[in-house]
């Protein structure tokens, strides 16, 4: 443990309904411009309209010729385009050593969720045609966004994808963290990729009937529920070593990881098993609770994750929980699914290193289950050395990861 | 067969109780009928009896602790709908 070597993030990259890179990103974290709008879809010569944190204005273009972004469904491009992004912002140049070096692990919920749904209503609706598209395996399997970004940045060591629904981005990176600390590779581009707000994934989770009618407004009086969104973001890590060594801009050290299992509900949270997550990623780099000054939050607006993330908080932190700040970014970007810790990570980083904490926006006063500060509505300056970034996934799988201020 | 009876045959067959426990003053918590077996017993009602329910997970404004505050709530559905015909 003691000769573990520490790993840093020296490159960003994000393609969101706030922003199409970081300093957009960053502009609207801190100013409370949330992204949450709606999407309609035509179904029986009506239009059925949902609220959806879209990324708008996504150029493919400038990350991509047309005849390769027709190999790929929108999360494969918006996860290259973060990566890229990523790659160019740590000033890397991956040579054939560097790059075999060089590992790329990413996490999305679903995968290819428009492609699916495309091929589906060719294939089965009216008038339908008797063919899918040739290249609609390829589009849609999970893995496409690890494998397209090792092919679009020429990464050549080892390349997987990580599914664990919302945690996915927080476990994918959590286990790179890991894999780097053991030497397994030298740097790694990690992260998470998300695009399914197509009608069929959007009628799925209303049926789940967890879902607000208009906006996002986590652990505030008359929330309603979830808003779904979309995006990527990416980050290079690297040993502390190796990015001193090369004069490498440190955003952020990335210090811990835990994470854990309920055993218990499908979709109801369990207090102890989120407990037991955070638990794990302060043990994980031997931190104290009153160490934390600020929690991005799982954070989704429904009544019951809202009210269980405050109670594992009090648990955990006992009565540090009041001095520290905790705030759900979910209430502008949505909630991205597989790329929501990513976005998250790169809000945390953003943190840290501006002693800024983000907003909660739509809050509109206090839930009496609900009674920690939230940071509502307006970004704060605060000294913030140390802050966690929690997911928790249906199916009652929980990640955590710590990061820390530039060494 | 009564609208009661027919109501409480879905809440059975859908969140999987013995039919012959099912009465209107019985908690949902003693069945062990959980907030998911209620989204999928809520859609089924919808879908058998051509009604809409303001169900949200989220909400307060319509919790379920009894079989009765179910059947209160499809009821009250069903009389909307047939009002809303004549």
């Amino acid at each position: 443990m003691q000769n573990q070597p520490r790993i840093v993030i020296t490159g960003m990259g994000v393609v969101s309904p706030i922003g199409l890179d970081v300093p957009a990103f960053k502009k609207n974290l801190f100013a409370g411009n949330g992204g949450i709008d709606s999407v309609g879809f035509p179904y029986r010569s009506k239009e059925v309209r949902f609220p959806a944190a879209a990324v708008k204005g996504f150029d493919v273009s400038k990350y991509m010729d047309a005849k390769k972004a027709n190999l790929l469904d929108r999360f494969s491009q918006l996860a290259v385009a973060a990566a890229k992004q990523a790659l160019d912002d740590s000033g890397l140049t991956l040579t054939p050593e560097l790059a075999e070096r060089t590992a790329v692990i990413t996490g999305t919920g679903v995968g290819g969720q428009n492609t699916l749904e495309d091929s589906y209503m060719k294939l089965l609706g009216d008038g339908g045609s008797p063919r899918v598209h040739p290249f609609t395996i390829p589009r849609l399997m999970a893995n496409a966004g690890s494998s397209q970004i090792s092919m679009a940045l020429g990464i050549t060591g080892p390349g997987f994808t990580v599914a664990s629904a919302c945690a996915s981005a927080i476990h994918a990176m959590g286990v790179t963290l890991h894999m780097l600390r053991s030497g397994l590779f030298d740097r790694a581009i990690t992260g998470g990729a998300e695009s399914c707000l197509t009608f069929g994934t959007l009628k799925g989770w209303e049926a789940l009937r967890v879902m607000a009618p208009d906006v996002c407004r986590p652990f505030s009086a008359e929330r309603a529920g979830m808003v779904l969104g979309e995006g990527a973001a990416m980050f290079m890590l690297e040993t502390l070593e190796s990015a001193q060594a090369r004069g490498a801009k440190i955003y952020a050290e990335f210090a811990g990881f835990g994470m854990s299992s309920d055993a218990k509900d499908l979709t109801t949270p369990d207090l102890d098993g989120a407990a037991r997550a955070v638990v794990n990623a302060l043990k994980d780099c031997r931190l104290k609770p009153e160490d934390i000054d600020y929690i991005n939050a799982h954070g989704t607006g429904t009544r019951i994750n809202d009210l269980t993330e405050t109670a594992v908080v009090k648990q955990v932190f006992g009565k540090h929980a009041k001095k520290l700040a905790l705030s759900s970014s979910k209430s502008m970007f949505g909630h991205a699914l597989g790329a929501a810790g990513a976005l998250e990570m790169l809000a945390t980083v953003l943190a840290v290193r501006e002693d800024k904490a983000p907003p909660t926006i739509n809050y509109l006063g206090p839930d009496p289950e609900c009674d920690l500060d939230y940071v509502p509505n307006e970004a704060r300056s605060m000294p913030i050395r140390i802050a966690l970034n929690n997911s928790f996934a249906f199916g009652g799988l929980n990640a955590v990861v710590v990061v820390k201020k530039a060494p | 067969m009564t609208q009661v009876d027919e109501i409480l045959d879905i809440v059975a067959q859908k969140a999987m109780v013995d039919r012959s426990k099912l009465t209107p003053d019985a908690k949902l918590s003693d069945l062990n009928i959980s907030s998911l077996d209620m989204v999928e017993v809520i859609f089924a009602l919808e879908d058998k009896l051509g009604i809409e329910m303001p169900f949200n997970a989220n909400t307060n404004s319509q919790e379920f602790k009894t079989l009765g505050d179910v059947i209160g709530a499809v009821e009250k559905q069903l009389a909307a709908k047939s009002g809303g015909k004549t």
